[in-house]
């Protein structure tokens, strides 16, 4: 075991050995200290798979599928695979699918959180490497799978691109520290990023302002590579030129508005961040 | 354009983005919603900082006091805006519905549980008192 900083609750290096740990090795006291959140909107054609990839090469983590909402059989499929469904009654978007995720895992107590997408684009089996750079990393709240740290094979339009090493660099700027996939949805959390995120998630396209929040509430974040395949089936969430640039704008917005906000989250004692006034 | 007028433009326009973003910062408005307004007030700033333009589009649209052509795009901002809002209400409106409709549904399931509890809690007893007991 070692040493964690003082005055923070931090990730438990107990949960994985220091060297090369793979997941396997993670005790498995109780089953459910870890939970795995995909979260799927109309991927009845990957959704199965990711689930049963899930339950072959990271038999530890309970599978919950946040089903956002999908006028397909995503829910019928996911749960076919093994794996619990969560229903939005309508389409939330990744953000709101996603917050659900946290709130399950708040609620019920999970340790780590791994965010994999529905549409096969992660592979389970790269989870061990998340879990290994959290236990090196000695306490990062966040690990974020990369496409770009070194050469994986996975190559995005070159419209996404744009973005994304446009966030990259402003987000390395802001943090002091390199990031090079910002847009990953490829995550691990502890404990106490879950207990922020299912408090307050952005609500669409959340993943890089998700990195600025967290560097608001001091807490760390950590890349590490990992191979992606190419998307299996379904139909982005960011498609056609017009959503992509409503992307960058909304991102480039709510990154500029973030710095502004000494908070994220209201403490104990402010306002809520969702308060119900009356009139509407 | 009168010196005064575009002052009164400039400093409303200026006003008018600052407040937005204000409230973004306070989560009391949404990137979502307040990107039509930052477009608003950008384009009403520009015509109004940029009297050429101004003058070039009240000509193309055949307005003879340029002044009004900024009015004309401010009006034209607003009823997008109003449009924009139309639409996010009729699909706040639909999700709410079906947020309601998916209450009612998970009340009634909740109380056939209950009713389902407590009969088993009135049925136990009862069956115990009329059994024979002793044997």
């Amino acid at each position: 075991m070692t040493a964690t900083p003082k005055g923070r609750r931090r990730f438990e290096p107990t949960m994985a050995a220091a060297d090369s740990p793979t997941l396997s090795e993670i005790p498995t006291r109780d089953r459910s200290s870890c939970l795995a959140v995909v979260p799927a909107y109309n991927e009845e054609a990957t959704v199965g798979d990711v689930v049963r990839a899930l339950r072959a090469k990271a038999p530890q983590l309970d599978v919950v599928v946040i089903d956002d909402g999908s006028t397909d059989a995503t829910a019928a499929r996911a749960e076919e695979a093994g794996a619990d469904v969560l229903r939005v009654p309508f389409n939330l978007g990744i953000g709101g699918a996603v917050q659900a995720g946290f709130k399950h895992a708040d609620e019920h107590g999970y340790e780590f959180m791994v965010q994999v997408d529905g549409d096969g684009q992660h592979d389970p089996g790269e989870i061990s490497k998340l879990f290994a750079a959290a236990a090196e990393s000695g306490g990062a709240d966040m690990i974020c799978g990369t496409r770009f740290a070194t050469e994986t094979g996975y190559i995005a339009p070159i419209s996404r691109r744009t973005g994304i090493h446009l966030f990259a660099f402003l987000l390395s700027r802001l943090l002091r520290q390199p990031v090079t996939d910002p847009t990953s949805g490829f995550r691990l959390y502890n404990r106490r990023a879950i207990s922020v995120f299912a408090r307050d998630y952005p609500h669409d396209y959340p993943e890089v302002e998700a990195v600025l929040m967290l560097h608001h509430h001091r807490l760390t974040m950590r890349e590490v590579p990992v191979r992606m395949f190419q998307r299996g089936g379904g139909v982005s969430s960011i498609t056609g030129s017009g959503k992509s640039f409503y992307y960058m704008v909304k991102v480039l917005l709510a990154l500029f508005v973030g710095l502004g906000r000494r908070r994220a989250v209201p403490e104990p004692g402010e306002s809520a961040a969702v308060a119900a006034e009356h009139g509407i | 354009m009168d010196t005064r007028l575009q002052i009164v433009a400039i400093t409303g326009a200026v006003g008018l983005l600052l407040l937005v973003l204000e409230l973004v910062r306070r989560r009391a408005l949404m990137e979502r919603y307040a990107l039509l307004w930052l477009l608003s007030s950008l384009v009403i700033f520009a015509l109004a900082a940029w009297k050429d333009a101004l003058k070039v589009l009240a000509e193309s649209l055949g307005i003879v006091a340029a002044p009004n052509a900024l009015f004309f795009v401010a009006v034209a901002f607003i009823l997008l805006l109003l449009l924009h809002f139309s639409a996010a209400m009729s699909r706040l409106t639909d999700q709410s519905k079906v947020l309601a409709q998916r209450q009612a549904l998970l009340e009634r399931r909740i109380r056939e549980l209950e009713r389902e509890r407590v009969h088993d809690h009135e049925l136990e007893p009862l069956l115990r008192s009329h059994l024979p007991s002793g044997r």
